[in-house]
């Protein structure tokens, strides 16, 4: 096999073993949101395993490459790549969302190594992404930073300030990917505010724009590894809600829906 | 007493400016974040000195923080600057998760704040900035009182690794004049002594409540003085002692609930319970320059000397 079909083959595989392990965190711990674990998957598992340069025996290694999970919200995506990428043991996710456990419902950078912020609050992360960037660009350096956004998430205005600044600054040194499911928390987001059309949004603001289908992980490789430009780039990843699992999928109320021990069963058998 | 605004009365703002740019020529870690505020943070002669770590991000309070937090990501040592009413009101979700929670090294600095803004009203008045951000705990808040302490704050917030709250008045205010001064969080400088009541006061207020102790000396009242250099953390051995006089007065430019004065009475309260007087501003302020807001709030040399009176009398 060639490099690229060994990387495409390894996200592959650990695209389905964060599926399978997140899933069965928010069944032990009957909390989560696995809806939106399940859209981003791809774009996480791409990053963490064909895109990212990191060393997670040195987490806070300056010319790291930074990932930004803004939607805070999907623990079960970030902490199954960071555990698989080897910044901890697996036993770490035994403990999602215990009493005292360092797996928070929203991730915490003070007792996860690997989480650059602490989100939660939607709306941060690109603002946070673009001082990184800023940073990188200070000092000459050629670490990248890469922000995952809900598509709900950018309803909040932090959003387009930060939008503002990176594009008149012409940060090609950050990558915001929008995990476009196209379904917030209670409903569409076409029927909520609704967003489209949205490249020729960030178009506006000064950004490269690409549509990439956001579970297809060889379109997720070429986009999100290739080059930096002269611009800020926003990928508009189209996903599904809850994907990989038949009756979870385009289903709002996978949000923060959780699993009866049937519904785990099924889907571990569906998950393969 | 008249002599609290003479000549040498000198604005806090110069010292913070010509003190980061001072650190920033030693240090090339130090940014300057602003939201299109470098001439109301005076930070005119830093932007021209240091193009390229001048980060102007415009109207965009949420905005500078966040970059704030992740400029200290990228290894810098961002000082973000802004009017304290928006930077802390706006932005108070990123202070709270991206700074505090996050515990990224930002130095967030509140410019004009407290009333200094009289007249524009009370939108860009800052009297909550300290309730909020004590409140957030991971933040040490610090309230210089003169141009002196303004320099130690500065220097002390950029070699401290930790979020910083640095809150600038506009307001002129003299030189305290007190030997052998060290700046440091947490310790209360002695001001005047005394022991029959406590003034504890911060910012723009410590010289009135000095003038105060003055005025009451002279009818034999012997009134300590302190300045609490930061709200968090509160010095409360200080605190304490001062409790054990049997009447506090808090001072302060700011909002009598949750500021100094809450952590007085809070600390007070379990620790040693006596008669708590807070001073400052209670709600929004109609119109009127900073001067007449101070003076209609009883913030004076014998405002603050009327509330030791009635303290003793009650």
């Amino acid at each position: 096999m060639t490099d690229r079909s060994n990387t495409l083959a390894t996200i592959r595989d650990n695209a389905l073993w964060m599926r399978r392990r997140a899933f069965s965190m928010v069944h032990a711990a009957q909390l989560g949101h696995p809806g939106g674990d399940f859209s981003a998957t791809d774009i996480v598992a791409t990053l963490f395993f064909g895109v990212l340069r990191y060393d997670p025996a040195r987490p806070e290694k300056a010319d790291r490459d930074r990932f930004v999970m803004s939607k805070g919200h999907a623990t079960g995506v970030l902490y199954t790549a960071l555990c698989r990428a080897g910044y901890y043991s697996e036993d770490w996710l035994e403990t999602y969302m215990q009493p005292g456990s360092k797996l928070n419902g929203h991730p915490n950078r003070q007792y996860v190594p690997g989480v650059e912020a602490n989100t939660g609050p939607l709306g941060h992360g690109l603002p946070i992404a673009t001082g990184i960037a800023i940073a990188g660009q200070i000092d000459g350096s050629d670490h990248r930073t890469f922000v995952l956004t809900g598509d709900g998430e950018i309803q909040e205005g932090s959003n387009w300030e930060a939008a503002m600044t990176a594009g008149h600054r012409k940060l090609g040194n950050l990558t915001v990917i929008v995990d476009r499911n196209r379904l917030q928390q209670g409903q569409g987001t076409e029927e909520t505010s609704s967003l489209d059309p949205l490249p020729q949004k960030w178009t506006a603001f000064g950004w490269e724009v690409i549509e990439v289908d956001g579970h297809d992980h060889a379109q997720l490789l070429e986009v999100l590894g290739a080059e930096p430009g002269d611009r800020p780039r926003a990928v508009i990843a189209n996903t599904v809600k809850g994907k990989g699992v038949s009756f979870m999928e385009n289903q709002a109320s996978w949000h923060h829906g959780v699993p009866s021990d049937e519904q785990f069963a099924q889907a571990m058998e569906e998950l393969v | 007493m008249a002599d609290t605004l003479t000549a040498t009365a000198r604005d806090c703002r110069v010292a913070w400016s010509e003190t980061l740019e001072a650190l920033a020529r030693e240090d090339d870690r130090i940014v300057a974040v602003v939201n299109d505020s470098i001439g109301s943070s005076k930070l005119n002669a830093f932007a021209t000195a240091f193009p390229e770590r001048t980060v102007n991000v415009g109207i965009a309070e949420q905005l500078m923080v966040g970059v704030g937090a992740g400029l200290a990501n990228g290894g810098k040592v961002p000082f973000v600057s802004a009017a304290g009413c928006f930077l802390t009101g706006r932005a108070l979700e990123q202070i709270k998760a991206d700074v505090a929670y996050s515990g990224y090294n930002v130095k967030l600095v509140g410019q004009s704040s407290g009333i200094a803004y009289g007249e524009l009203g009370a939108t860009h008045h800052s009297i909550e900035d300290l309730g909020w951000l004590r409140q957030l705990g991971q933040i040490t808040v610090i309230v210089p009182a003169d141009s002196w302490e303004t320099e130690q704050a500065v220097r002390w917030a950029a070699a401290h690794d930790g979020p910083v709250y640095l809150r600038i008045s506009r307001m002129k205010v003299p030189d305290l004049d007190i030997p052998d001064r060290r700046f440091r969080p947490g310790v209360a400088e002695v001001v005047r002594e005394g022991d029959d009541a406590a003034i504890l006061a911060c910012g723009t207020t410590v010289h009135l409540a000095r003038d105060a102790s003055v005025l009451l000396a002279e009818e034999g009242i012997r009134a300590r003085v302190l300045n609490m250099s930061s709200v968090n953390p509160l010095d409360t051995e200080a605190t304490l002692s001062a409790a054990r006089t049997g009447h506090i007065v808090t001072v302060e430019e700011g909002h009598v609930r949750g500021g100094l004065g809450g952590a007085v009475a809070e600390f007070t309260a379990s620790a040693h319970p006596c008669r708590v007087t807070r001073m400052g501003f209670d709600g929004f302020r109609t119109t009127g320059s900073a001067e007449h807001l101070f003076e209609e709030a009883g913030l004076s040399a014998q405002g603050i000397a009327g509330s030791v009176r009635a303290s003793l009398s009650a």
